[in-house]
């Protein structure tokens, strides 16, 4: 049967594209950065035995925020013995008490919220509607979940007692620094375990701020240290010997270096790593729903998303109409100042990252697909990349196959649903995937299929504390959030 | 009359195979006699085997859960019809012992345990989770695929089957290598296996020296998981090749006790599974 030809004029739009400006919205909130941060061991900042600092700057302009202290191998070492002390009385302590510091900790960053959000922007680049409306919310609520968690694991695993494991080594990524260190943080110490965390270079600010949270809410010394620098200071928290489990969140290169660092040592590891999701538009699926669930999968915290919707798989009869209303959907977007209200598309987070994107975004139009951009105006300093779309991209493509951790979309076409899982799952990740479809059945059958540890069925990144987290095949392995993420933290006997 | 001894095979894919390394080692029993020659599988077996397991594995994952759990209870009585044959070859004497006949009778209850566990374990595991918007979220399990297993040389029947049930529990497909000094259990569980139901492929059993196969299975891509008993060198070795491909490997002592109770437990089965979440919107 040939396709119904539509006889309804098209809907007339306004698009007002560059006819006037906006004005500035910026946040105006004081952000308390102080100008240089020592590193937090034993419950207190203290100066780094290598004197060595380094400087933290903002991606939106460029500027130094502070000066962030460099943990050395000793550095690393004393945090270690302050947590593996700790962890004699913390443990012990009931889980009522331990969860009582946590709910505070929850309590604490609620009410420093908005300064928080605005040292997350600028230290990390992204909106600042994002920080404020999603990473400050989502970290303390992933506090609050973990709190209730800590007198009631009793209840976790039927037939068996968690053990918490003691002294737990956590590198964390730059893409939610807060929120990064709020999943590790929580499920750690809710299990009665202590922690060293190592947060990411580029935005270490947050965790250092939040330091003085838990100085609020009297932590007891040596439960949570926090050490800084890059990847050797990172090294030195996942080979020290008294780490009894690493959980690292980055790339699957790092991943497999971490892995094979740790093999015969008997600690436990959790992997969260990077990601090539598809996202899955059915011909049935409401377009424009579905159009606002893409551009929220890539465009969502400048792409910068393991679980980022990078290759979206698009049923070939809908595909021109989709790919129509997605460029003037991008006409729409706002790239710029991170601080301004207005911003959809913030900052690259690092000048390395924005090379990176570029390389690859240059390996696309090479290999043959056709780039999109709508005309937008970037900043003249800072590190800014505007939504890009490749359409025509072959699955061999390296934006196809890599991940690009930018605001780059790959489009591709199927036929039939064996077709769009075959495509899905064709590649090492398997960390998340949508399906858009006004069929039940049809997200059930392709939910059953797509090798992946999340599915986000007419919806996409959505996250919850009592939502696991997690990938198959080299996305890693272990979960985080909900009862499966606490079981990880633990030995059951 | 003469004897008709048997050459033992390996079962791989439904099959009895010689290996096509084409070596054999010499097994003798308690008194030093020859007894038979048992196959030296090579890193080939080895991948000839997991693609049994790739090609049986999808089939044996969409089974009922109630239709696996009949499969794992009709196993324990097809090894409970064979018993004292299978307590004869685990007492390497000829004959039973007290404690090969306890071996054995352990082994048929524990996958009589596990068949169980079958249409149960998601009830266990899985959940539904309260999430703070309106969608509907659930996690739910899935096999990771192929798993293999390296089993121990103590308790030869107990202990290779306390590996392998938990994982094929859930749908995996198993390729496991017996233990190396005492592998004739293994030889004649395939023979039970493959009166079983259990479809061909899900579980394939391999002899030989674990030296020419350890590197295959930490390395093999399509090898999703390991459970071995291992000292620390093996231990080292199948992590280190594991990490290329990011496989989860769960390492067991030497020392282990096949006996005890814990094994029966449904967390082994969680090893070997992936958690799946799935959000749906709630219409409003």
């Amino acid at each position: 049967m040939p396709a119904k030809k539509s006889t309804r004029p098209a809907a007339r739009e306004l698009l007002f594209g560059d006819l006037w400006e906006y004005d500035p919205s910026p946040e105006s909130a004081p952000a308390f950065i102080e100008p240089r941060y020592g590193l937090f061991i034993n419950g207190r900042f203290i100066a780094p035995k290598t004197r060595k600092y380094f400087d933290s700057i903002s991606p939106r302009n460029e500027e130094k925020l502070a000066e962030i202290a460099l943990a050395g191998a000793a550095d690393v070492d004393a945090a270690y013995q302050a947590a593996a002390t700790a962890f004699i009385s913390w443990r012990k302590l009931p889980g009522a008490e331990r969860g009582k510091y946590l709910f505070r900790i929850a309590r604490l960053l609620q009410d420093r919220a908005r300064e928080f959000a605005v040292a997350e922007t600028l230290d990390g680049g992204k909106p600042i509607t994002e920080s404020r409306d999603f990473d400050l919310p989502m970290a303390a609520a992933h506090f609050f979940y973990h709190a209730g968690w800590a007198d009631k694991l009793d209840h976790l695993a039927p037939g068996r007692a968690l053990v918490p494991l003691g002294a737990i080594g956590q590198v964390i990524p730059w893409n939610f620094p807060l929120l990064m260190l709020a999943w590790k943080i929580a499920p750690a110490l809710a299990t009665g375990n202590t922690v060293v965390l190592k947060p990411a270079e580029t935005t270490s600010i947050t965790a250092l701020k939040f330091a003085s949270i838990l100085l609020d809410a009297g932590l007891p010394p040596g439960v949570v240290n926090i050490v800084t620098g890059a990847a050797e200071t990172g090294a030195a928290v996942v080979n020290h010997p008294l780490a009894a489990k690493i959980a690292f969140t980055g790339s699957t290169a790092v991943g497999k270096i971490i892995r094979h660092s740790l093999a015969g040592s008997a600690k436990r590891l959790t992997l969260e790593l990077g990601g090539k999701a598809a996202n899955i538009v059915f011909d049935d699926a409401p377009l424009d729903q579905a159009v606002e669930g893409i551009v929220n999968g890539i465009f969502f915290n400048q792409g910068h998303v393991c679980c980022a919707g990078a290759r979206l798989l698009v049923q070939e009869n809908v595909a021109r109409d989709l790919t129509a209303r997605l460029k003037r959907r991008l006409a729409t977007l706002r790239v710029g100042d991170p601080l301004d209200k207005n911003t959809d598309i913030g900052a690259i987070n690092s000048k390395q990252q924005l090379a990176k994107i570029q390389q690859l975004v240059q390996s696309g139009i090479d290999e043959g697909a056709e780039i999109h951009q709508p005309a937008c105006k970037l900043p003249a300093k800072g590190f800014y990349f505007p939504p890009t779309l490749f359409s025509g991209v072959a699955q061999s493509h390296r934006i196809a196959t890599e991940e690009i951790f930018g605001p780059v979309l790959s489009i591709l076409t199927f036929r039939t649903p064996e077709e769009a899982i075959e495509k899905a799952n064709n590649t090492p990740f398997g960390l998340s995937a949508g399906v858009w479809t006004d069929k039940g059945s049809k997200i059930l059958m392709m939910a059953s299929k797509l090798k992946a540890g999340v599915v986000w069925a007419n919806t996409y990144h959505k996250f919850d504390p009592s939502s696991p987290f997690g990938g198959y095949k080299q996305s890693g392995f272990g979960r985080e959030g909900g009862k499966h993420g606490l079981l990880d933290y633990a030995e059951l006997v | 009359m003469q004897k008709i001894p048997k050459t033992p095979k390996c079962y791989v894919g439904g099959a009895f195979v010689r290996s096509e390394s084409g070596r054999v080692a010499p097994l003798t029993d308690y008194a030093g006699n020859f007894f038979a020659n048992i196959p030296r599988c090579g890193a080939k077996d080895l991948r000839n085997a997991v693609q049994a397991a790739a090609k049986a594995g999808a089939g044996w994952a969409k089974r009922t859960p109630y239709n696996r759990a009949q499969i794992l209870y009709r196993l324990a009585e097809m090894i409970e019809s064979r018993s004292a044959e299978l307590a004869a070859a685990v007492s390497d004497r000829g004959s039973p012992d007290l404690q090969s006949i306890t071996e054995v009778s352990a082994t048929i209850s524990r996958i009589v345990y596990f068949a169980g566990w079958a249409d149960k374990y998601e009830q266990v595991l899985g959940s539904v989770n309260p999430v703070s918007s309106p969608h509907f979220n659930f996690t739910l399990t899935e096999p990771v695929g192929i798993v293999g297993v390296l089993a121990p040389e103590n308790a030869p029947l107990l202990g290779l089957l306390t590996l392998i049930l938990p994982i094929i529990t859930s749908g995996n497909s198993v390729v496991a290598l017996a233990s190396r000094s005492r592998p004739y259990p293994a030889i004649l569980l395939g023979e039970m296996l493959a009166t079983s139901d259990l479809p061909g492929g899900v579980v394939n059993l391999l002899t030989g020296e674990r030296k020419d196969l350890l590197a295959t299975f930490a390395t093999h891509q399509h090898i999703r998981a390991i459970a071995a008993v291992a000292d620390h060198a093996d231990a080292t070795a199948l992590e280190q090749g594991a990490a290329e491909s990011l496989k989860r490997v769960k390492i067991l002592s030497p020392q282990t006790d096949w006996f005890s109770p814990k094994h029966d437990s449904v967390w082994p089965i969680r090893d070997f599974t992936e958690a799946k979440t799935v959000w749906h919107p709630i219409g409003s």
